[in-house]
């Protein structure tokens, strides 16, 4: 079942909304006074001492890295599911079955020695 | 399946398509009033209650408010990205959410209009069948992780900057454990299209086992009964992956004012919104097609209501119609119920802390998923020998 042009139509049509909501909220939206206080960024009240390039902890980037490993991981999972009562029935099924539980051993080795070298400590 | 092979067909799909985004659009002021009402009477208070019958004006009075408050950037703001946003934030949630099956087809017979015949159609009750329905759902609805960070790093703000950052860590993280809780699910039942696991799960409770039919009448043959741990999870997951408490920490008032939307106003803000509320009906619709038998209805399978139906009816097409009206009624019904079990947590249970939650994610959700993967394969293997 080919998605062929039904997806672009989708996202057109999506993207003509939001232009419309757009164009809706320009017009029927009071126009703003100039204040150069309103155009500060928000600092509850106070003016702004820190430059908006605020300093942020690695930790958000190793978060990421390690997702992309594991997400990768799980990905793989999803053909061999799909086609594992298949293998099954056709007598594959012990090969596919021990291949896969060969690879989610690594999974939970990648995993154990992640939580082992505090990789997923928050303090 | 395209749009259609002639004008009447491609024009009755493309309006389709408008109707169920609206739909999904118009849901989101009717589940504000139903959150605001709800959580009033779980806090013993009246809720919204003056305008109009049972405050239901209310939600027009708020969509006229929004559209009314002054559009601008904050001089700090990338405006491209700040725009963009809001944008990236409805659209994903509206292209998933069409994929999400409803209720069983439409037939329409041959027909006579401006002097031709027409037909005959089938008319599926959802945006577009996708067969590879999951993959595409889940894929795209990711795509919020992007819209945190575009507003976040577009707004110009260290608050934002810091909710955005927090809140797609934690989107990751709750990824993992919602794509690996399904992968039970659908080696259960062997197909990425949502219409044929609707259709797996009706009747009453039967399988096989090492050789032996076991049945249960009393029963519905809902995947809960097959993958309990795995709805919990998934359950779980969505609500981190839609921002919703108790893993709300992308907002966190008491620390990051108002998250990576806390330069939002107006209108943009309430394109976020409808992505929030967009992303819990895309979970609750998961959660009904996955595990709680999607638009069938308990007990009866569809050939049963489709005997019934052209027992009352004089043609195909309107027995058709009918069914298609009690589907679509049953799978309403289900999906009521989680959009009221996302509002009913809310106002229950309090926030997470960061490090607790990106524990829970990390080190309780992905193991219990892993071995609900593992069990449900070695399940498989040993019954089917």
């Amino acid at each position: 079942m080919p998605l062929g042009g039904v997806i672009f139509i989708v996202i057109f049509i999506a993207l003509f909304g939001a232009f419309l909501v757009w164009l809706a909220a320009n017009i029927t939206g009071t126009k703003p006074v100039y204040n150069p206080v309103k155009y500060e960024p928000y600092e509850c009240g106070i003016p702004g001492i820190e430059k908006k390039e605020t300093k942020i902890s690695v930790k958000y980037y190793l978060t990421a890295i390690l997702f992309i490993l594991f997400d990768i991981e799980i990905i793989f999972m999803y053909p061999w599911a799909i086609s594992f009562r298949e293998f099954i029935s056709t007598g594959g099924g012990a090969f596919v079955f021990i291949s896969m539980m060969v690879f989610i051993a690594i999974f939970i080795f990648g995993l154990f020695w992640e939580v082992k070298s505090k990789a997923l400590e928050w303090d | 399946m395209g749009m259609g092979k002639d004008i009447f067909e491609i024009t009755v799909n493309g309006l389709k398509l408008v109707v169920i985004f609206l739909m999904m659009v118009q849901m989101v002021p009717i589940l504000v009033w139903l959150e605001r009402r709800g959580s009033a009477f779980i806090q013993d208070r009246l809720g919204p209650n003056r305008v109009g019958p049972l405050g239901l004006m209310q939600l027009l009075a708020d969509a006229v408010k929004f559209l009314t408050k002054e559009n601008f950037v904050p001089d700090t703001a990338k405006p491209f990205l700040y725009y963009a946003a809001p944008v990236f934030a409805l659209i994903p949630g509206a292209v998933a959410f069409s994929a999400i099956p409803m209720s069983s087809p439409i037939q329409v017979g041959t027909f006579e209009m401006f002097g031709s015949t027409w037909g005959p159609y089938t008319f599926l009750v959802q945006g577009y069948e996708i067969g590879v329905g999951i993959v595409f759902i889940l894929g795209v609805s990711s795509l919020a992780a992007y819209t945190l960070l575009m507003a976040g790093w577009g707004s110009g703000n260290k608050y934002t900057l810091m909710g955005a950052l927090r809140a797609s860590a934690q989107t990751i993280s709750y990824e993992l454990a919602l794509g690996l809780s399904i992968v039970g699910v659908i080696m259960l039942y062997g197909t990425f299209n949502l219409t044929e696991m609707t259709l797996a799960q009706q009747g009453p409770l039967s399988f096989t086992f090492l050789g032996n039919n076991v049945t249960a009448s009393w029963l519905p043959n809902w995947g809960i009964f097959y993958q309990p741990l795995a709805a919990i999870l998934f359950f779980s997951a969505a609500f981190a992956e839609s921002n919703r408490l108790p893993f709300d920490l992308a907002e966190g008032e008491s620390e990051l004012v108002g998250g990576f939307h806390t330069e939002y106003g107006g209108f943009k803000f309430n394109m976020f919104f409808i992505g929030e509320y967009g992303h819990m009906m895309i979970a609750s619709g998961l959660m009904v097609l996955f595990f709680f038998g999607g638009y069938t209805i308990p007990y009866v399978s569809v050939a049963e209501l489709n005997e019934w139906a052209a027992s009352v009816t004089s043609t195909a097409g309107k027995a058709s119609a009918l069914v298609a009206l009690i589907h679509f009624l049953a799978f309403n019904v289900k999906f009521a119920f989680f959009m009221w079990v996302f509002i009913w947590v809310r106002w229950t249970l309090p926030r997470f802390r960061y490090d607790q939650l990106m524990d829970l994610g990390w080190k309780t959700m992905l193991p219990w998923a892993l071995a609900n993967t593992i069990i449900t394969a070695f399940v498989i293997y040993i019954a089917s020998l």
